[in-house]
Protein backbone atom coordinates (compact mmCIF):
# COMPACT_ATOMS: atom_id res chain seq x y z
CA UNK A 1 0.00 0.00 0.00
CA UNK A 2 1.57 3.83 -0.78
CA UNK A 3 1.69 5.85 1.48
CA UNK A 4 1.38 10.22 1.32
CA UNK A 5 2.17 12.71 3.77
CA UNK A 6 0.31 15.08 4.79
CA UNK A 7 1.25 18.55 6.82
CA UNK A 8 -1.82 18.95 9.89
CA UNK A 9 -1.65 21.80 12.12
CA UNK A 10 2.46 21.96 11.47
CA UNK A 11 3.17 18.68 11.68
CA UNK A 12 4.22 16.52 9.35
CA UNK A 13 2.17 12.32 9.38
CA UNK A 14 1.05 9.90 6.63
CA UNK A 15 -1.62 8.57 5.64
CA UNK A 16 -2.43 5.36 3.00
CA UNK A 17 -3.20 6.57 -0.27
CA UNK A 18 -6.92 6.95 -0.58
CA UNK A 19 -7.50 8.12 3.10
CA UNK A 20 -9.99 10.68 3.72
CA UNK A 21 -8.70 13.57 5.58
CA UNK A 22 -10.48 12.73 8.73
CA UNK A 23 -8.67 9.06 8.73
CA UNK A 24 -5.60 10.92 7.99
CA UNK A 25 -6.17 13.11 10.69
CA UNK A 26 -7.44 10.58 13.23
CA UNK A 27 -4.05 8.20 12.15
CA UNK A 28 -2.27 11.02 13.15
CA UNK A 29 -3.78 12.01 16.66
CA UNK A 30 -5.62 15.04 15.95
CA UNK A 31 -9.20 14.68 16.78
CA UNK A 32 -12.29 16.13 14.94
CA UNK A 33 -16.01 15.90 15.91
CA UNK A 34 -18.25 14.44 14.03
CA UNK A 35 -22.20 13.61 14.02
CA UNK A 36 -22.88 12.27 10.70
CA UNK A 37 -19.83 10.10 10.15
CA UNK A 38 -19.69 6.79 11.76
CA UNK A 39 -16.78 4.46 10.80
CA UNK A 40 -18.45 1.73 8.45
CA UNK A 41 -20.87 3.54 6.71
CA UNK A 42 -19.93 5.43 3.52
CA UNK A 43 -19.41 9.68 4.44
CA UNK A 44 -21.98 11.88 3.67
CA UNK A 45 -20.44 14.90 4.97
CA UNK A 46 -23.74 16.26 6.42
CA UNK A 47 -22.98 17.53 9.68
CA UNK A 48 -20.07 19.68 8.60
CA UNK A 49 -18.28 19.62 11.94
CA UNK A 50 -15.47 18.47 10.33
CA UNK A 51 -14.63 21.11 8.22
CA UNK A 52 -11.00 21.64 7.95
CA UNK A 53 -8.79 24.67 6.07
CA UNK A 54 -6.54 23.32 3.20
CA UNK A 55 -4.16 25.29 1.88
CA UNK A 56 -4.76 26.32 -1.50
CA UNK A 57 -8.80 25.69 -1.29
CA UNK A 58 -10.95 28.39 -1.48
CA UNK A 59 -13.27 27.14 0.83
CA UNK A 60 -13.68 25.47 3.47
CA UNK A 61 -13.32 21.00 2.91
CA UNK A 62 -15.21 18.74 4.87
CA UNK A 63 -12.93 16.00 5.97
CA UNK A 64 -14.30 12.96 5.97
CA UNK A 65 -15.63 13.19 2.11
CA UNK A 66 -12.77 15.28 1.11
CA UNK A 67 -9.35 12.32 0.03
CA UNK A 68 -6.31 13.52 1.34
CA UNK A 69 -3.54 14.17 -1.77
CA UNK A 70 0.16 14.05 -1.50
CA UNK A 71 1.59 17.25 0.26
CA UNK A 72 -1.78 18.59 1.62
CA UNK A 73 -1.17 20.87 4.07
CA UNK A 74 -4.26 21.30 6.67
CA UNK A 75 -5.34 23.07 9.72
CA UNK A 76 -7.77 21.63 11.50
CA UNK A 77 -8.50 24.26 15.15
CA UNK A 78 -7.99 27.91 13.90
CA UNK A 79 -10.57 30.17 15.80
CA UNK A 80 -12.25 29.95 12.28
CA UNK A 81 -13.13 27.03 12.49
CA UNK A 82 -13.76 26.30 16.35
CA UNK A 83 -16.21 29.13 16.19
CA UNK A 84 -17.65 27.65 13.20
CA UNK A 85 -18.11 24.22 14.71
CA UNK A 86 -19.84 25.64 17.62
CA UNK A 87 -22.50 27.86 15.69
CA UNK A 88 -23.27 24.42 13.63
CA UNK A 89 -23.73 22.82 17.03
CA UNK A 90 -25.61 25.96 18.09
CA UNK A 91 -27.99 25.75 14.71
CA UNK A 92 -28.45 22.12 15.36
CA UNK A 93 -29.93 22.95 19.02
CA UNK A 94 -32.75 25.53 17.45
CA UNK A 95 -33.79 23.67 14.68
CA UNK A 96 -35.75 21.15 16.08
CA UNK A 97 -36.97 20.17 20.00
CA UNK A 98 -33.94 19.03 21.89
CA UNK A 99 -35.24 18.88 24.92
CA UNK A 100 -32.75 16.91 26.76
CA UNK A 101 -34.21 16.63 30.22
CA UNK A 102 -36.69 14.87 29.23
CA UNK A 103 -34.78 12.39 26.70
CA UNK A 104 -34.21 9.02 26.05
CA UNK A 105 -30.51 9.11 25.25
CA UNK A 106 -29.96 11.67 27.52
CA UNK A 107 -26.08 10.35 28.62
CA UNK A 108 -25.98 8.35 25.17
CA UNK A 109 -26.32 11.38 22.82
CA UNK A 110 -23.50 12.42 20.80
CA UNK A 111 -25.04 15.92 20.23
CA UNK A 112 -24.97 16.65 23.70
CA UNK A 113 -21.44 15.00 24.80
CA UNK A 114 -19.99 17.47 21.64
CA UNK A 115 -21.84 20.37 22.68
CA UNK A 116 -20.39 20.06 26.60
CA UNK A 117 -17.11 18.96 24.75
CA UNK A 118 -17.15 22.04 22.35
CA UNK A 119 -18.04 24.12 25.28
CA UNK A 120 -21.51 24.69 23.54
CA UNK A 121 -23.55 25.80 26.62
CA UNK A 122 -26.20 27.73 25.24
CA UNK A 123 -27.83 28.82 21.97
CA UNK A 124 -28.09 32.20 20.94
CA UNK A 125 -30.55 31.56 17.49
CA UNK A 126 -33.90 31.70 18.90
CA UNK A 127 -35.26 28.30 19.22
CA UNK A 128 -37.42 27.47 15.69
CA UNK A 129 -39.89 24.97 18.10
CA UNK A 130 -41.25 23.09 15.00
CA UNK A 131 -44.38 21.15 15.08
CA UNK A 132 -43.47 17.76 13.68
CA UNK A 133 -45.27 14.85 13.05
CA UNK A 134 -46.22 12.94 15.84
CA UNK A 135 -43.53 10.35 17.24
CA UNK A 136 -44.25 6.66 15.58
CA UNK A 137 -44.70 3.75 18.31
CA UNK A 138 -46.34 1.70 15.75
CA UNK A 139 -42.99 -0.35 15.49
CA UNK A 140 -43.10 -3.60 17.30
CA UNK A 141 -39.89 -2.59 18.74
CA UNK A 142 -38.54 0.86 17.83
CA UNK A 143 -39.74 4.18 17.85
CA UNK A 144 -38.96 7.34 16.04
CA UNK A 145 -39.22 10.61 17.31
CA UNK A 146 -38.58 13.93 14.95
CA UNK A 147 -37.85 16.25 17.18
CA UNK A 148 -34.96 14.90 18.18
CA UNK A 149 -33.21 13.87 14.26
CA UNK A 150 -30.33 15.88 13.46
CA UNK A 151 -30.36 14.86 9.61
CA UNK A 152 -27.40 12.73 9.83
CA UNK A 153 -28.78 9.76 7.92
CA UNK A 154 -27.05 7.43 10.16
CA UNK A 155 -30.19 5.27 10.50
CA UNK A 156 -30.71 5.39 6.70
CA UNK A 157 -26.80 4.45 5.64
CA UNK A 158 -27.06 1.45 8.05
CA UNK A 159 -30.42 0.09 7.03
CA UNK A 160 -28.93 0.47 3.18
CA UNK A 161 -25.70 -0.09 3.43
CA UNK A 162 -25.36 -2.78 6.32
CA UNK A 163 -28.71 -4.53 6.56
CA UNK A 164 -29.88 -4.30 2.96
CA UNK A 165 -32.67 -3.18 3.56
CA UNK A 166 -33.37 0.20 2.43
CA UNK A 167 -36.80 0.81 5.02
CA UNK A 168 -35.21 4.12 6.10
CA UNK A 169 -35.00 7.79 3.61
CA UNK A 170 -35.37 10.95 4.12
CA UNK A 171 -38.75 12.84 2.09
CA UNK A 172 -38.72 16.46 1.83
CA UNK A 173 -35.66 18.88 1.43
CA UNK A 174 -33.38 21.33 3.31
CA UNK A 175 -35.31 22.81 6.91
CA UNK A 176 -38.39 20.26 5.45
CA UNK A 177 -36.63 16.95 5.75
CA UNK A 178 -38.08 14.02 7.83
CA UNK A 179 -36.99 10.66 7.98
CA UNK A 180 -39.37 8.11 6.51
CA UNK A 181 -40.15 4.80 6.14
CA UNK A 182 -40.81 2.62 3.35
CA UNK A 183 -43.46 4.96 1.06
CA UNK A 184 -43.78 7.29 4.64
CA UNK A 185 -46.03 5.25 6.08
CA UNK A 186 -46.39 4.27 10.23
CA UNK A 187 -43.40 2.01 11.16
CA UNK A 188 -45.49 -1.08 12.13
CA UNK A 189 -46.93 -1.07 8.72
CA UNK A 190 -43.84 -1.74 6.85
CA UNK A 191 -43.12 -4.86 5.20
CA UNK A 192 -39.21 -4.34 4.48
CA UNK A 193 -38.17 -4.03 8.43
CA UNK A 194 -36.98 -6.52 9.30
CA UNK A 195 -36.87 -5.25 12.68
CA UNK A 196 -32.52 -5.64 12.96
CA UNK A 197 -32.25 -2.44 15.11
CA UNK A 198 -29.37 -1.10 13.70
CA UNK A 199 -30.76 2.16 12.59
CA UNK A 200 -31.11 2.68 16.44
CA UNK A 201 -27.84 1.56 17.31
CA UNK A 202 -26.52 4.08 15.01
CA UNK A 203 -28.51 7.14 15.87
CA UNK A 204 -26.39 9.47 17.26
CA UNK A 205 -29.36 11.61 19.40
CA UNK A 206 -32.75 10.15 20.93
CA UNK A 207 -34.38 10.10 17.56
CA UNK A 208 -34.55 5.84 17.10
CA UNK A 209 -34.98 4.37 20.26
CA UNK A 210 -36.68 1.13 21.77
CA UNK A 211 -39.64 0.94 22.69
CA UNK A 212 -40.45 0.84 26.59
CA UNK A 213 -37.35 2.86 27.60
CA UNK A 214 -37.26 6.23 29.25
CA UNK A 215 -35.69 9.42 29.88
CA UNK A 216 -31.84 8.66 30.14
CA UNK A 217 -32.37 4.74 29.45
CA UNK A 218 -31.10 4.30 25.81
CA UNK A 219 -27.79 2.87 24.87
CA UNK A 220 -26.40 2.69 21.89
CA UNK A 221 -23.75 -0.01 20.18
CA UNK A 222 -21.95 0.56 17.25
CA UNK A 223 -19.53 -2.57 17.30
CA UNK A 224 -21.47 -4.44 15.35
CA UNK A 225 -20.46 -2.18 12.30
CA UNK A 226 -16.78 -2.84 12.43
CA UNK A 227 -17.27 -6.56 13.03
CA UNK A 228 -19.99 -6.80 9.66
CA UNK A 229 -17.83 -4.82 7.85
CA UNK A 230 -14.73 -6.74 8.23
CA UNK A 231 -16.21 -9.86 7.73
CA UNK A 232 -17.46 -8.70 4.34
CA UNK A 233 -14.87 -6.97 2.90
CA UNK A 234 -11.67 -8.70 4.32
CA UNK A 235 -13.31 -12.13 5.55
CA UNK A 236 -11.94 -11.91 9.03
CA UNK A 237 -15.32 -12.59 11.35
CA UNK A 238 -13.40 -11.63 14.04
CA UNK A 239 -14.12 -9.99 17.41
CA UNK A 240 -11.15 -8.28 17.61
CA UNK B 1 -12.94 40.23 56.85
CA UNK B 2 -14.25 42.20 53.91
CA UNK B 3 -17.93 42.62 53.72
CA UNK B 4 -20.11 39.60 52.38
CA UNK B 5 -20.63 39.88 49.26
CA UNK B 6 -24.83 39.80 48.30
CA UNK B 7 -26.31 36.80 46.63
CA UNK B 8 -29.73 36.23 45.37
CA UNK B 9 -31.58 33.50 44.02
CA UNK B 10 -34.44 33.77 41.23
CA UNK B 11 -37.28 31.46 40.53
CA UNK B 12 -38.93 32.53 37.27
CA UNK B 13 -40.58 29.93 35.33
CA UNK B 14 -39.13 26.98 36.73
CA UNK B 15 -40.39 23.82 38.64
CA UNK B 16 -37.45 24.80 41.45
CA UNK B 17 -35.62 21.76 40.88
CA UNK B 18 -32.67 24.05 40.44
CA UNK B 19 -33.13 25.48 44.35
CA UNK B 20 -33.63 21.87 45.69
CA UNK B 21 -30.01 21.17 43.94
CA UNK B 22 -28.74 24.45 44.93
CA UNK B 23 -29.57 23.17 48.72
CA UNK B 24 -27.74 19.53 48.13
CA UNK B 25 -24.54 21.45 48.40
CA UNK B 26 -25.29 20.19 51.74
CA UNK B 27 -22.96 21.24 54.74
CA UNK B 28 -20.95 23.16 52.44
CA UNK B 29 -23.64 25.55 52.39
CA UNK B 30 -22.37 27.03 55.93
CA UNK B 31 -18.81 27.94 54.60
CA UNK B 32 -20.95 29.32 51.65
CA UNK B 33 -22.91 31.18 54.29
CA UNK B 34 -20.02 32.71 56.08
CA UNK B 35 -19.30 34.37 53.52
CA UNK B 36 -22.65 35.58 51.69
CA UNK B 37 -25.44 37.25 52.50
CA UNK B 38 -28.41 36.37 50.93
CA UNK B 39 -30.29 39.11 50.04
CA UNK B 40 -32.98 38.01 47.92
CA UNK B 41 -34.51 34.43 47.31
CA UNK B 42 -37.65 32.16 47.70
CA UNK B 43 -35.61 30.61 50.27
CA UNK B 44 -36.06 33.87 52.05
CA UNK B 45 -38.77 36.89 52.68
CA UNK B 46 -38.01 39.52 51.53
CA UNK B 47 -40.62 41.17 48.90
CA UNK B 48 -38.44 43.17 46.98
CA UNK B 49 -35.48 42.67 45.02
CA UNK B 50 -32.47 45.06 46.47
CA UNK B 51 -29.78 46.81 44.56
CA UNK B 52 -26.30 46.30 44.45
CA UNK B 53 -26.17 42.33 43.96
CA UNK B 54 -23.35 40.62 43.43
CA UNK B 55 -24.02 37.56 41.52
CA UNK B 56 -27.50 36.01 41.17
CA UNK B 57 -28.77 32.75 40.65
CA UNK B 58 -31.97 32.99 38.12
CA UNK B 59 -34.04 29.81 37.55
CA UNK B 60 -36.86 29.03 35.19
CA UNK B 61 -37.55 30.20 31.82
CA UNK B 62 -39.62 33.72 31.18
CA UNK B 63 -43.32 31.84 30.23
CA UNK B 64 -45.40 35.17 31.63
CA UNK B 65 -45.24 39.03 31.84
CA UNK B 66 -44.27 38.99 35.99
CA UNK B 67 -40.84 36.87 34.79
CA UNK B 68 -39.93 39.50 32.22
CA UNK B 69 -40.37 42.60 34.76
CA UNK B 70 -38.27 40.74 37.83
CA UNK B 71 -35.54 39.47 35.08
CA UNK B 72 -35.59 43.04 34.24
CA UNK B 73 -35.08 44.22 37.58
CA UNK B 74 -32.72 41.97 38.30
CA UNK B 75 -30.16 42.82 35.28
CA UNK B 76 -30.30 46.11 36.35
CA UNK B 77 -29.52 45.54 39.93
CA UNK B 78 -27.45 42.79 39.31
CA UNK B 79 -23.78 42.80 38.73
CA UNK B 80 -23.07 38.92 37.54
CA UNK B 81 -26.02 37.19 36.30
CA UNK B 82 -26.41 33.57 36.03
CA UNK B 83 -28.23 31.38 33.65
CA UNK B 84 -29.30 28.67 36.45
CA UNK B 85 -30.31 25.36 34.92
CA UNK B 86 -31.81 24.16 31.95
CA UNK B 87 -34.94 25.90 31.56
CA UNK B 88 -33.43 29.73 32.22
CA UNK B 89 -30.63 28.48 29.61
CA UNK B 90 -32.78 26.79 27.07
CA UNK B 91 -36.44 27.04 27.84
CA UNK B 92 -36.73 23.42 28.20
CA UNK B 93 -39.64 21.25 29.10
CA UNK B 94 -41.08 25.11 29.69
CA UNK B 95 -40.81 25.89 26.39
CA UNK B 96 -42.95 22.79 25.31
CA UNK B 97 -45.88 25.15 24.95
CA UNK B 98 -44.15 26.80 22.18
CA UNK B 99 -45.71 25.16 19.02
CA UNK B 100 -49.27 25.30 20.91
CA UNK B 101 -51.71 28.53 20.14
CA UNK B 102 -51.72 30.35 23.47
CA UNK B 103 -55.16 30.43 23.51
CA UNK B 104 -55.72 26.52 23.43
CA UNK B 105 -53.22 26.11 26.54
CA UNK B 106 -55.14 28.05 28.67
CA UNK B 107 -58.31 27.36 27.59
CA UNK B 108 -57.33 23.86 27.68
CA UNK B 109 -55.91 24.21 31.44
CA UNK B 110 -58.72 26.97 32.54
CA UNK B 111 -61.70 25.92 30.83
CA UNK B 112 -61.39 21.89 30.38
CA UNK B 113 -59.09 21.27 33.55
CA UNK B 114 -60.82 19.59 36.85
CA UNK B 115 -60.50 21.71 39.90
CA UNK B 116 -62.02 25.07 41.34
CA UNK B 117 -59.22 27.37 39.62
CA UNK B 118 -60.39 30.44 38.30
CA UNK B 119 -61.78 30.25 34.79
CA UNK B 120 -61.77 32.66 31.98
CA UNK B 121 -61.79 36.74 32.63
CA UNK B 122 -61.83 35.96 36.01
CA UNK B 123 -58.32 34.43 35.88
CA UNK B 124 -56.53 36.96 33.67
CA UNK B 125 -57.32 39.49 35.79
CA UNK B 126 -55.26 37.91 38.63
CA UNK B 127 -52.52 35.78 36.90
CA UNK B 128 -49.70 37.32 35.35
CA UNK B 129 -50.30 37.28 31.35
CA UNK B 130 -48.59 34.56 29.39
CA UNK B 131 -45.82 35.50 26.75
CA UNK B 132 -46.88 34.56 24.01
CA UNK B 133 -43.36 31.95 23.21
CA UNK B 134 -41.66 30.67 26.57
CA UNK B 135 -37.94 31.98 26.43
CA UNK B 136 -34.71 31.32 27.73
CA UNK B 137 -33.36 34.45 29.63
CA UNK B 138 -30.72 35.48 27.54
CA UNK B 139 -33.59 36.48 24.45
CA UNK B 140 -33.98 38.97 26.93
CA UNK B 141 -31.21 40.45 28.73
CA UNK B 142 -26.83 39.56 28.66
CA UNK B 143 -26.28 36.96 31.07
CA UNK B 144 -22.65 36.58 32.39
CA UNK B 145 -22.56 32.74 32.54
CA UNK B 146 -24.84 30.10 31.70
CA UNK B 147 -25.09 26.89 34.17
CA UNK B 148 -27.13 24.01 32.38
CA UNK B 149 -28.37 20.73 33.85
CA UNK B 150 -31.59 19.58 34.77
CA UNK B 151 -31.33 20.50 38.01
CA UNK B 152 -27.51 21.91 37.20
CA UNK B 153 -25.70 19.14 40.07
CA UNK B 154 -24.88 20.37 43.37
CA UNK B 155 -21.19 20.25 42.47
CA UNK B 156 -21.49 22.35 39.74
CA UNK B 157 -23.62 24.65 41.36
CA UNK B 158 -21.03 25.20 44.01
CA UNK B 159 -18.09 25.67 41.76
CA UNK B 160 -19.93 28.40 39.58
CA UNK B 161 -20.17 30.14 42.90
CA UNK B 162 -17.27 30.00 44.43
CA UNK B 163 -15.34 30.85 41.31
CA UNK B 164 -17.74 33.82 40.95
CA UNK B 165 -17.04 34.97 44.57
CA UNK B 166 -13.67 34.74 44.27
CA UNK B 167 -14.42 37.08 41.31
CA UNK B 168 -13.03 34.38 38.52
CA UNK B 169 -14.69 32.88 35.40
CA UNK B 170 -15.82 29.78 36.42
CA UNK B 171 -13.56 26.85 34.32
CA UNK B 172 -16.35 23.71 34.20
CA UNK B 173 -14.71 20.69 32.54
CA UNK B 174 -16.66 19.14 30.00
CA UNK B 175 -18.81 17.04 32.17
CA UNK B 176 -20.11 19.63 33.84
CA UNK B 177 -22.09 22.02 31.22
CA UNK B 178 -24.23 18.96 29.80
CA UNK B 179 -27.78 19.99 29.17
CA UNK B 180 -30.62 18.01 30.97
Amino acid sequence: MSVITVTINGVEGSAPAGATLLEACRQNGVELPTLCHLEGLTPVGACRLCLVQVEGARRLLPACVTEAQQGMVVQTHTEKLVKYRKMTLELLLSERNHICSVCVANGACELRTLCAQLGVDHTRFEYRCPDLPPIDTSHERNGLDHNRCISCTRCIRACDQIEGAHTLDMEGRGIENRVIIDMNQKWGTSRSCTKCGKCVNVCPTGTLFWKGSTVAEMEKEVGFLHWIRGGREKKTWSYL
Amino acid sequence: MTSKAKVATVWLGGCSGCHMSFLDIDEKLLDLADRIELVYSPLVDRKEYPEGVDVVLVEGALCNTENLELLLKVRERSRVLVSFGDCAVTGNTSQLRNRLKIDDVLTQVYQAGPGSIPKGPEALEVLPVLLPKVYPLHAAVPVDFYLPGCPPDPDRILKTVTALLAGEKPQLPAESITFG
